[in-house]
């Protein structure tokens, strides 16, 4: 698709508000699971999440550590104080009539993240904040038989832990909207907070764009963007909007603060160029709730010591940026090569496996292993893992068997091209590939007597190429390398294969 | 002595005695209820059979050789708090229909002491209120004088307590609601500091102020059902991880040598001739036992704790009660054209005015551009409330004071002026809003109508209120007094 960034007349400001549910073992406020995802209704709860009189929260120390780790991770200040507390409004899903948030004193706040658009420089995304909630139940609408609509309400997720994180205004484009939102769920992902699944509604997004004339200090009229439920929606809701608001503005007319819903598939709205959708008003800012907040009585300030954040901080992992800065330098890996290596934790710690099984003594040789087991990681393990629609955690293969099925190449056992085969073979059936090779007799032949034999035998059976190439057609010597590696199958060195060859067709 | 009377203290003797079992105790007692309730009006819903065969089990649990306090001993719960299985309207028609399907802690922890529930008693809807007018089903009479309140919210377990139709009885405090019926009613009635009773189960009026405490006839008795009911809960995040002594301990020690305050905004020139005699008379009764008495202790701020109760938990209120909308449980309009037709209509028709009152002072409250001038404003006056009454413990052990400004008014007299009905609580709401415990000691009888002593203490310390409200109590000859039902 074309970068369709409209006329550098205007400046797009984009900040976005991202929901996360938590991985926490309980529910933020009680004792019930908050793994609800393949549970029927109604099944994960108590009176606490199901809001009877009288009931009480109790926090999820968890959680607030979840949040905690976030910050860090985000470059965010951990404030000693923070607080919990209630945000009113009524709908059948909220069913307190309030939400248990934090306002005005966060658990975490301040921050930034890196993020970079292909071809750009590198850019960072003020964080506003990470702060705490809980989830809502789940409605939905049904018609009965008679024509009249009505809901149904499943309590199992309500009072899942709900981690929000606010971004400043500090995106320019859907494309810098995107790379955060990727750069967010890595590290989410490489922490084990969050799944991050936005099709799985655990990451939940909504987005706010305003334009302001190119040079302008003052922010234009904020409209918030929500129904994305994936990435390209942001992606398109975020370009739709963005074309919308200035032809809005080219108009003479004033954008409105409001709500509009992304809407996908209605008709094209702006020529090829964008995707199919749209965004609808849904409602404006001026009627909206005043959400009263107050401090939650139910549940004292939170105090956090900082060897508390300190032992957080020790205990985080190693993260993305961190660890594709390390390939390069430890490595020598390109930072394209990193990028894809740290993609996934998971995909990471299989290769700092693979190269920790090298056996080579010597820096020359650990760096040659290393960008070995990175380009087969990167090409042909990757093609078989999507061609299969396998996850890396789900595969045959371990480390240290494709670290011994490169040793197998560099030791000449194996041709590269018997390699492919080998690996295939390896993923398939998680085989050791020294095994692998003695069974389907994939060895290199070495002896220049064996190869010469086939050799002869590709001439003889060959007339015609052979006397083109002794008249002086060069290509012909192409077709019979190839035949001669055929009767090899493979297993021939093909350098070697072709020095053979010529001399003797020279002879 | 009739068994309906007897206290906790002289019940337990005489079970341990294998004088009565408690199946004869309990089985008295709702003879009383059967004799006098119809006239009292203290019970929302009785669950006499489950008492008998609660009672059969205390008696089986005495005989292995179980001994307890409360081990068989009648309780009435005021109707806020959860007992599975039994109806928990807290006075309003919202939850006519809810039955609760857990316990609060109080009940599990009276379960666990051997105690017999009797059924749940009238109050204001959903706490709020001062005479129990305000419960949607019936007002409980005083059964001092049957055309008086017996005030409230707590009114129907004070009046029970009162009229023998309970032996001890559970009630809410979140602005005097345990005292002041306590009072007006001629029983001794506690609110422990917050944070000592597990909220947990309590159906929530104003949480920052709620507080659980007992009615009984006998300052021991009330000290053996805070040893009963006290304690940190994790259910409760509010609650006090804070050891709990033996109550009953130290109720005997006199007052010899206590440094006693008396507030001089609680002593103002409207208050009611009587009601002064009495707290003078307890004056000189403590000083005659070697008290150290100052008068005129100042508490400035008493005067602004009327507007920041009726801010701070209106508001809390407001909140607490908006998941009431006919979605989940309790009172439901379903003949709504939409959605928000029935949840409205619900509410509308649910709540009675007095709750539909604070539910909107309370949103006004929060409300943006007001939050800073109300709200925030409270909370700050109530740091100021809280650090008066800290510098008056410095110099002081407990401050004494009157519990109402008179005693029981006539039913309808001020049913129709709220302000005048929130000016009966001007002695008891700044002990919740600085979180203290205070609690009602009978005083004597003004004109026929009890009147009680207020006595309050610093955080935590019951045992002072205790020993001091014990000292009071030997010294008035008060025990033994009933009601000429
Ligand atoms: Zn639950």
């Amino acid at each position: 698709m074309t970068t369709t960034t409209p006329a550098t007349r205007y400046e797009t400001v984009i900040g976005l508000e991202t929901h996360v549910q938590l991985l926490t073992e309980r529910k933020m406020f009680c004792d019930c699971s908050a793994a609800y995802a393949d549970a029927p209704p109604n099944t994960h709860v108590c009176p606490v999440c199901m809001a009877l009189p009288g009931v009480l929260p109790v926090m999820n120390r968890k959680a607030v550590e979840f949040t905690i780790m976030t910050g860090l991770a985000l470059n965010c200040e951990i404030p000693p104080f923070a607080k919990f507390d209630r945000k009113n409004y009524p709908y059948p899903d909220l069913l307190k009539g309030y939400q248990i948030s934090q306002f005005d004193m966060p658990s975490t706040q301040n921050g930034w993240v890196e993020v970079q658009v292909e071809g750009e420089e590198p850019r960072r995304v003020g964080i506003t904040r990470a702060h705490l909630e809980e989830d809502t139940a789940r409605l939905t609408h049904k018609e009965g038989a008679d024509g009249e609509s009505y809901s149904l309400i499943d309590m199992n997720r309500s009072g899942v832990p709900l981690m929000e994180v606010v971004t400043d205004p500090d995106m320019r484009s859907a494309e810098e909207a995107r790379e955060y939102l990727l750069k967010l769920r890595q590290i989410l992902r490489y922490m084990g907070v969050s799944n991050a699944n936005m099709e799985e509604g655990n990451f939940r997004c909504d987005a706010n764009i305003s334009l302001r004339p190119v040079g302008s200090a003052e922010y234009g009229a904020k409209v918030e963007i929500k129904n994305m439920n994936s990435f390209s929606a942001v992606y398109n809701a975020i370009q739709y909007e963005v074309r919308r608001q200035t032809e809005e503005l080219d108009a003479g007319r004033v954008i409105a603060q409001e709500t509009r819903g992304w809407v996908e598939d209605v008709n094209e709205a702006f020529g090829s160029d964008f995707a199919k959708g749209s965004t609808v008003s849904q409602r404006s800012k001026e009627g909206a709730h005043d959400y009263r907040y107050f401090p939650e009585p139910d549940l004292p300030p939170l105090t956090v010591d900082l060897s508390y954040v300190e032992k957080i901080r020790a205990a985080l992992p190693e993260l993305p940026d961190a660890k594709r800065a390390r390939f390069q330098s430890e490595f020598g890996l390109s930072l394209y090569d990193a990028n894809l290596l740290v993609e996934t934790r998971a995909k990471a710690a299989f290769f700092e496996e693979a190269v920790a099984a090298i056996e080579d003594p010597t820096d020359a040789g650990r760096l040659r292993f290393a960008r070995l087991i990175a380009n087969w990681m990167i090409g042909d393990f990757t093609r078989l893992l999507n061609a299969n629609e396998t996850e890396l955690a789900d595969s045959r293969v371990t480390p240290k068997r494709l670290y011994a099925m490169i040793s197998l190449i560099e030791q000449g056992t194996i041709t590269g091209a018997s390699a492919k085969s080998v690996f295939e073979e390896v993923f398939r059936t998680g085989g050791d590939p020294a095994a692998i090779v003695k069974d389907l007799g994939l060895e290199q032949i070495g002896g220049s007597d064996e190869i010469s034999q086939i050799v002869d035998k590709v001439i003889e059976a060959n007339p015609k190429p052979v006397a083109d190439y002794r008249a002086g057609k060069q290509e012909a010597v192409k077709f019979l390398v190839g035949m001669s590696m055929r009767e090899t199958k493979g297993r021939a060195n093909p350098a070697t294969l072709t020095e053979i060859l010529k001399q003797k067709l020279e002879a | 002595m009739d068994l309906h009377w007897l206290s906790i203290d002289e019940a337990s003797r005489r079970l341990d005695a294998r004088e009565i079992s408690s199946r004869e105790l309990t089985k008295a007692v709702l003879d009383r209820i059967e004799a006098v309730d119809g006239r009292v009006g203290a019970y929302l819903s009785l669950a006499a059979e489950s008492a008998l065969e609660s009672a059969d089990a205390a008696d089986k649990r005495r005989s292995d050789g179980e001994r307890g306090s409360l081990l068989g001993i009648p309780v009435a719960l005021k109707d806020v708090l959860s007992k599975r299985g039994l109806p928990t309207t807290c006075g309003s028609r919202m939850l006519e229909s809810y039955v609760p399907p857990y316990d609060a802690t109080v009940v599990e922890l009276l379960d666990r002491a051997g105690a017999v529930v009797l059924g749940k008693t009238n109050m204001d809807e959903f706490a709020m209120g001062s005479s129990t007018e305000n419960s949607a089903y019936h007002p409980t009479h005083n059964p001092w004088d049957l055309e008086r309140v017996p005030g409230g919210s707590s009114g129907g377990s004070a009046a029970a307590v009162a009229a023998g139709e309970a032996t001890f009885a559970l009630g809410s405090d979140t602005g005097g609601s345990i005292r002041q019926p306590a009072a007006l009613c001629g029983v001794v009635g506690m609110k422990p500091t917050y944070g000592r009773v597990s909220r947990f189960g309590l159906v929530a009026f104003a949480s920052s102020l709620d507080q659980i405490g007992p009615f009984t006839r006998t300052v021991r008795d009330t000290a053996t059902v805070l040893n009963a009911i006290c304690g940190h809960d994790k259910r409760d995040s509010t609650s006090a991880p804070v050891d709990v002594p033996d109550f009953t301990v130290g109720l005997d020690r006199g007052v010899q040598g206590l440094r006693i305050g008396v507030p001089r905004e609680y002593m103002p020139s409207s208050l009611d001739a009587g009601v002064r005699a009495k707290v003078e008379a307890a004056l000189s009764a403590f000083e005659s036992q070697g008290a150290i008495i100052e008068r005129d202790v100042p508490l400035p701020s008493t005067e602004a704790a009327l507007a920041v109760y009726y801010i701070i938990a209106p508001s809390e209120a407001s909140a607490n009660l908006a998941r009431y909308d006919g979605v989940k449980y309790g009172f439901s309009y379903t003949q709504g054209k939409t959605m928000w037709e029935n949840m409205e209509m619900t509410r509308g028709q649910g709540f009675g005015a007095e709750v539909k009152r604070r539910i909107m002072i309370g949103t006004y409250a929060l409300s943006s551009g007001y939050y800073d001038a109300y709200y925030l404003k409270a909370q700050k006056v109530r740091t100021v409330i809280r650090n008066e009454f800290d510098a008056a413990f410095e110099k002081y052990d407990v401050l004494v004071s009157p519990v109402t400004p008179t005693p029981a008014f006539k039913i309808g007299e001020k049913a129709n002026d709220p302000y005048a009905m929130y000016l009966n609580d001007v002695f008891t709401l700044p002990v919740n809003i600085a979180g203290l415990p205070g609690i009602s000691v009978p005083a004597g009888l003004v004109d026929g109508l009890p009147v009680g002593l207020q006595v309050i203490g610093k955080p935590f310390d019951e045992e002072a209120v205790l020993r001091v409200a014990s000292a009071f109590e030997a010294a008035s000859g008060w025990q033994d007094q009933h009601p000429p039902l």
